[in-house]
């Protein structure tokens, strides 16, 4: 009894991947992640989205690498040794990578420490649309990222209202 | 019992089955004597019945039970063909194919009954079908009229009464000279009851027991279709044996569950040859039972074969057995990536020997040998998938004759090339592109026959089909004679629906007008009809083509009709292609599209409404800088000697400038997945030797 107590105090736990990108950090479901690789040389892709940086090869199979970066609005990524490919598994079973500027920790979290986002927070914040909660830890906040919102094939709206 | 495991081979037997009876009845449309159909009809059909039965699907069964007992009166003579008859025929493979396709869907065949299909069946066999005078009169009510021959009697199925038993000659020359030595010839016809259940087993008993005491000379139906329990519940046979009757009998009826057995002395002069027809049809059969001994004038007519039609004779026009396996096609999927990733292996082995220096005449000698048992490997794997493209075609026929009717005009289907193989997951994509084209030749191709009479056409509108393989490829083309394709019509119709604007318009060529058709969401028809126009137009024909790495044209002339051509990969998965360097990059171009490589100099430039072109032998070739197409910056000087690589597309070409060349290799299309496919230059990715990715270019899209 008391265990099943204790579970239900604590919620569900759920292990995070903490990267971080331009000054911030974010947390992605673990169970999304199917490799997490070295920067390797990106094959271009011609007239393509900007975001779209190529394809990479991961045993054999083709997959295309997007850059959050220009996804969120900002500027250009600086490829550092600690720049790492995270390749994400899609629900639909596709493979996507996508570059960060490097890879902190791994992080449980229990699901009750999750705030949810809620719609108001996110207007006026272009990265705000990929987060789809805040997580409070020992340390501090992370944003967990909405990974539906990253792979989608839509930039963000303020970025595409500004180009046009 | 638990059938499921099975489901997957009943399905397949049961397409194979609604293939053949859709063939065969079309065929008896033409030919309504055709003995052999008729034959095999109603194998399909008993075979189909019985298949049912064991899975279940008690509908399915009574629908082909009704089917097979009518084809069982047309052997019979009793009823002859007639074209109402053919209609509900084919109703009646729809609501099979009903079935089938609902135990495809969910392992059940559903609720329908077909009450009207079964009722009509039931008319053709009491001959009340269509109330026309001349139906042939049911065989039941008045069998001294009946055109039917004496053989329609129960007691004239040689599995039944072993009277009926056809000798060959050899058999009869054995039974004479058995015979002449004073033993005893009897024939013999057993019943097993109707409530047995491993049939095969009793007959077999039945063989040994009598094999024991004598010879048996020959059995209806033979010994294989016994033991392959393809007969109802008796079987005849003629035995030579020393012992008396009464031993006989105690011999046949101490095999358990035998509900009893007919046993006599074997006439042989009387029973009739196999070889011998006329002879058997000309005068009344002795063997035959007493009703038949006045044979009807039409006798005549219904010739020979019919009494020969005996519930197990062996089969006519049985395709002859293939050898074959049965294999998943993801099997087959699985086995064709592992030969694209050994492939892909050798390709890296092939650099790292260039690389690391190892390459001495050994290692290279080693590594060609290599490369021509994986591109055998590759080959056979590629055969192996290959089928040919006339499971798809199948279907055409019968389609047509359904549109003649609804249409309400006259026309007619030629096919050629079916036997052409294609890759199968190509074959199963294809299908319904081509059915879109030949219904759009039906709708909108050909004329009514007014129209066609005026234009002094034949009545017969003529649609075609031929497949063939060219190169690499394979050409499918569905044509009509009918009125073509009315440029200006397209045209005006297109900038109705704001395709294009009026000025856009004006500056096209009838060829572009009619390239229009393939825009989405076109469709010329007037009004929206059954056949075609229901929303999906040749945008879908031509997306699918292309998802298929193939390409869709038109060629047509006005009154005369048009002709639309579809072209294929044989392969998708592995081809050979060409490296080449644009800007720092690699990319494969397809050796298909390839025509040849020209060194040109700047200097033969010229400009043609301001594009560049060369004359290339005699033909003028527009140039295209594949780094600007590709966003990419060239490696060479403005004044160096252009590498161009002269691509084809139908009769037309066009010069690629490329970098610099790095030789022909066997690449292995991957698929670029998502978000990058917008690229309508790219249609894939390889990985090279080293493992980096080079994309393939389509050449198509540039043109």
């Amino acid at each position: 009894m008391n265990e099943l107590r204790e579970t239900t105090d604590v919620g569900e736990l759920i292990q995070y991947i903490v990267i971080k990108i331009d000054d911030e950090f974010y947390g992605i479901n673990i169970k999304f992640i199917d490799n997490i690789v070295r920067m390797q040389q990106i094959t271009r892709v011609p007239k393509v989205d900007d975001f779209l940086k190529g394809v990479i090869n991961i045993r054999g199979e083709i997959v295309p690498v997007m850059s959050i970066r220009m996804k969120m609005g900002l500027e250009e990524d600086v490829i550092t040794d600690k720049s790492r490919i995270i390749i994400l598994k899609t629900e639909a079973g596709d493979l996507v990578g996508i570059i960060v500027d490097q890879v902190n920790q791994v992080l449980t979290l229990d699901s009750k420490n999750i705030e949810k986002v809620r719609y108001d927070d996110k207007k006026g914040k272009a990265n705000a649309t990929f987060v789809s909660g805040v997580g409070h830890y020992d340390g501090g906040l992370v944003s967990i990222l909405d990974l539906d919102a990253v792979v989608s094939e839509k930039e963000v709206k303020e970025k595409t209202s500004n180009a046009s | 019992m638990d059938v499921s495991q099975y489901l997957s081979v009943f399905l397949d037997e049961a397409k194979e089955h609604l293939q053949s009876l859709n063939d065969n009845i079309m065929t008896l449309e033409q030919d309504p004597e055709n003995e052999d159909c008729i034959n095999e009809i109603f194998r399909s059909a008993h075979s189909m019945k019985g298949m049912a039965g064991t899975m279940g699907y008690t509908r399915m069964q009574n629908l082909t039970h009704d089917m097979e007992d009518v084809f069982s009166d047309v052997r019979a003579g009793k009823i002859k063909i007639k074209s109402e008859m053919i209609d509900i025929l084919l109703q009646c493979l729809d609501a099979i194919q009903g079935y089938v396709d609902n135990i495809t869907e969910n392992q059940d065949e559903g609720t329908e009954e077909h009450q009207n299909i079964i009722k009509a069946l039931g008319d053709i066999r009491n001959g009340t079908l269509g109330g026309s005078g001349d139906a042939a009169p049911a065989a039941d009510s008045a069998p001294s009229d009946a055109p039917a021959q004496d053989v329609a009697e129960p007691g004239s199925d040689p599995a039944s009464d072993y009277r009926a038993i056809r000798l060959d000659s050899s058999a009869r020359s054995t039974l004479e000279e058995a015979k002449n030595q004073g033993k005893n010839v009897y024939g013999i016809t057993v019943h097993i009851m109707e409530s047995c259940i491993l049939k095969a087993a009793r007959g077999f008993l039945v063989f040994k027991g009598l094999e024991d005491v004598g010879e048996i000379v020959v059995s209806e139906p033979n010994t294989q279709d016994i033991e392959d329990e393809k007969f109802d519940f008796s079987f005849s046979l003629v035995l030579i044996s020393d012992e008396p009757k009464e031993k006989i009998e105690e011999i046949v009826k101490s095999v358990s569950e035998v509900e009893g057995c007919d046993i006599g002395d074997f006439d042989i002069n009387g029973a009739k040859g196999t070889d011998d027809k006329e002879e058997a049809s000309s005068e009344p059969s002795p063997a035959a039972a007493p009703s038949a001994s006045s044979p009807a004038p039409a006798a005549v007519n219904t010739p020979a074969p019919a009494p020969a039609a005996g519930g197990a004779k062996k089969p006519v026009g049985k395709p002859v057995v293939n050898r074959t396996v049965r294999v998943d096609i993801e099997k087959l999927d699985v086995l064709m990536n592992l030969v694209s990733e050994l492939i892909i292996a050798k390709n890296s082995l092939i650099s790292a020997a260039n690389s690391s220096g190892v390459s001495n005449g050994n290692v290279n000698e080693q590594i060609e040998y290599l490369e021509s048992v994986t591109t055998n490997l590759h080959e056979s794997v590629m055969k192996v998938r290959m089928v040919p493209i006339e499971s798809v075609l199948q279907k055409f026929p019968r389609m047509i004759r359904d549109l003649n009717k609804t249409l309400g005009k006259k026309m007619e289907l030629t096919m050629t090339g079916e036997d052409t193989e294609m890759d199968r997951t190509v074959v199963d994509e294809i299908g319904d592109p081509l059915m879109h084209l030949i219904r759009n030749s039906a709708d909108h191709g050909i004329e009514p026959a007014a129209v066609r009479a005026e234009r002094g056409k034949p009545e017969v509108g003529q649609i075609f089909l031929h497949a063939f393989q060219d190169g690499n490829s394979v050409v499918i083309e569905v044509g009509d004679d009918g009125n073509g394709i009315d440029a200006e019509a397209v045209k005006n119709k297109a900038i109705e629906k704001g395709v294009v604007s009026a000025e856009q318009a004006a500056l096209l060529t009838d060829k572009q007008c009619v390239e229009l058709l393939f825009h989405p969401g076109f469709s010329t028809a007037k009004q929206v009809s059954e056949i075609s126009g229901r929303g999906v137009g040749l945008d879908v024909v031509k997306s699918k083509v292309e998802s298929l790495s193939g390409e869709v044209s038109v060629k047509t002339k006005l009154g005369e009709g048009s002709t639309w051509v579809i072209r294929l990969p044989l392969t998708l998965a592995i081809i050979q292609a060409l490296m080449v360097i644009v800007g720092e990059e690699k990319y494969a171009i397809p050796l298909d599209s390839i025509q040849s490589i020209e060194d040109v100099s700047p200097a033969d430039l010229k400009l043609v409404e301001n594009r560049e072109v060369i004359n290339l032998r005699g033909s003028v070739t527009p140039i295209v800088r594949l780094n600007e197409v590709l966003d990419t910056a060239s490696t060479k000087a403005p004044e160096d000697d252009m590498v161009v690589v002269i691509a084809r597309k139908g009769d037309q070409q066009v010069g690629l400038v490329i970098d610099d060349l790095m030789g022909q290799q066997e690449i292995v299309i991957k698929p670029l997945g998502k978000y990058t496919n917008k690229c309508k230059l790219i249609s894939g990715a390889t990985i090279l030797g080293d493992g980096e990715i080079a994309l393939i270019l389509d050449t198509n899209s540039i043109f």
